[in-house]
């Protein structure tokens, strides 16, 4: 009882600690941390990838203190709207669907190529079994397509389910399964068409938190005039990624 | 860690396994069995203390408290976990912003509610934004021992009722007998025989809780089934340490502790039932009275 007292009393002089610091503004950056080269966890224990580059560097250019969150898939829309973190910089794409819940900056990234990966190259994509990350653009276009959708927390389940046979192919971003492929050693291959979907990926913010969103948007733009988005592009996702 | 990781491509074999298992990363995943640990510690006894308020609550002559107490009991049970677990925490978070911006922020107009967005002034943010990452995360750990309190205290609360019904109608029309008040009933010999019947259910939640903490990253808590599953997934070489997918090695690992759990809480448990038993007209009591006579 009396460590329970202890705890509670440290908690309310934290809080009261909280409430004393002055009240700068530090903009949260939210992220899944589990879709490299987008954005992953390193060896270190830290947020790192192509938007870890780009958020501190949008942040530099725009005078913002920024801090990095991790946040799981699934519920990191709803943490945003609540007000845990300020923006969502997770290789989301902006599609119709969400842009009704929350606001999202211009494109950083083109529409990106989806991409089917398989063990063997003669599976039928129509009536195969596809896995995809849940909640993703991709997972949407499976289940329009008509083939057998199995849906995984994470893009790094969904490629495991293909090489332990659960799924005949995973329908993924070209860029985040490209390394996969390349690594596989001939075990997953390419099928099929890439596909382009969505509108581009933007970083998501509060729909009401305008003035975030457009200092975030003066910073992107300013970063495509100068090209110095596309070598950034280049430098995380290759020669052949699409730019601006 | 050591001085040889430097570079870890360079690497084969035991050294590489040893800069591989000392890495940045690994050591949050050793520090989130700690944490795991310390949310059991925490929670248990918390959960306890709301179960025995709900039960007492539900048991009372006070028409409104007994409402209260079997309403809490009732939905928490009948809620799904992780609709609380989601619930729960948000609710919480909002609430003490609502509260702290209403004294902090007067002359704020916005609204707060702006469609599906909650926004308060700086000022009222908790932790605030600019707090650094621990406060963020003791502060997330707060929620969900509250979270977990709550929701392990409705199914502990069923089961002291049940206990506080089990015991022997004769043993308490004897306390009365001797002329105790009923308070002194409850406090001397209700409650101090009612754990004997309450063991094995209680037993049962917190075996219930100790497997129950992956709910912990849906409130953005790393915990060890999360770490074991981000390690243990296929590293391309964008990682200075690649690696196929090993969660198979993680996953077994995680295997080793909560059978290591299991192993440790049941043998503490069954000292406990033999401690308990003592004196008890119990089956277990009148064993335990024959081999010592």
């Amino acid at each position: 009882m009396k460590t329970m007292k202890r705890l509670t009393m440290t908690l309310a002089a934290m809080a009261l600690c909280a409430s004393a610091a002055a009240a700068q503004s530090v903009v949260r950056m939210g992220t899944e941390g589990a879709y490299p080269p987008y954005n992953f966890i390193n060896d270190k224990g830290e947020v790192d990838g192509f938007e870890r580059e780009l958020g501190d560097t949008l942040c530099q250019s725009a005078g913002l203190t920024c801090t990095w969150v991790t946040n799981d898939w699934d519920s990191i829309i709803p943490n945003l709207v609540s007000g845990n973190y300020d923006t969502i910089i997770a290789g989301m794409s902006i599609t119709r669907e969400r842009s009704k819940v929350i606001g999202f900056t211009q494109n950083y990234l083109p529409p990106a190529l989806s991409a089917y990966a398989a063990a063997s190259g003669d599976v039928d994509l129509a009536a195969a079994v596809i896995a995809a990350q849940t909640g993703t653009i991709q997972a949407s276009h499976v289940a329009e397509t008509g083939a057998m959708l199995l849906e995984f927390a994470t893009g790094d389940e969904a490629v495991a389910a293909v090489r332990n046979g659960e799924a005949d192919a995973v329908l993924g971003d070209k860029d985040f399964l490209a390394p996969i492929v390349t690594e596989s050693g001939g075990e997953l291959v390419w099928v099929g068409q890439d596909i382009a979907l969505g509108d581009g990926i933007g970083i998501g913010v509060r729909k009401s938190d305008d003035r975030l969103r457009t200092t975030l948007d003066a910073a992107i733009a300013a970063m495509k005039q100068d090209g110095s988005l596309n070598a950034m592009i280049t430098r995380w996702f290759g020669p052949d990624a699409p730019t601006f | 860690m050591f001085a040889f990781c430097a570079d870890p491509a360079t690497l084969a074999g035991a050294p590489w396994l040893a800069c591989y298992l000392t890495t940045g990363k690994h050591m949050l995943f050793y520090g989130a069995f700690l944490m795991v640990l310390g949310l059991l510690a925490i929670t248990a006894p918390l959960a306890l203390v709301f179960g025995f308020g709900g039960a007492m609550a539900s048991r009372s002559s006070v028409a409104p408290l007994r409402w209260l107490g079997q309403a809490y009991i009732a939905m928490v049970r009948g809620v799904p976990d992780i609709v609380f677990f989601l619930f729960v925490p948000i609710a919480l978070d909002q609430g003490l912003e609502w509260l702290r911006h209403q004294i902090l922020c007067p002359d704020w107009t916005d609204p707060i509610r702006q469609g599906r967005d909650f926004v308060v002034c700086a000022a009222a943010k908790l932790p605030q934004s600019s707090a650094p990452a621990w406060v963020h995360s003791a502060y997330g750990f707060a929620t969900a021992v509250f979270a977990f309190a709550v929701v392990f205290g409705a199914f502990a609360g069923n089961v002291l009722v049940g206990a506080m019904h089990a015991v022997p109608r004769a043993q308490l029309e004897t306390a009365e007998a001797y002329g105790m008040t009923p308070r002194q009933v409850f406090a001397r010999i209700l409650v101090p025989q009612m754990w004997i019947y309450a063991l094995p259910g209680l037993s049962n939640l917190w075996m219930i809780l100790i497997k129950a903490t992956p709910l912990l990253f849906l409130l953005g808590i790393p915990d060890i089934v999360y770490w074991a599953r981000d390690l243990g997934g296929a590293k391309t070489s964008a990682f200075s340490y690649p690696h196929p997918d090993w969660r198979l090695w993680y996953f077994l690992a995680l295997l080793v502790f909560y059978l290591g759990m299991t192993k440790v809480s049941e043998t503490l448990l069954g000292r406990l039932t033999a401690r308990l038993s003592y004196g008890q007209a119990t089956a277990a009591g009148e064993a335990l009275r024959k081999a010592a006579a």
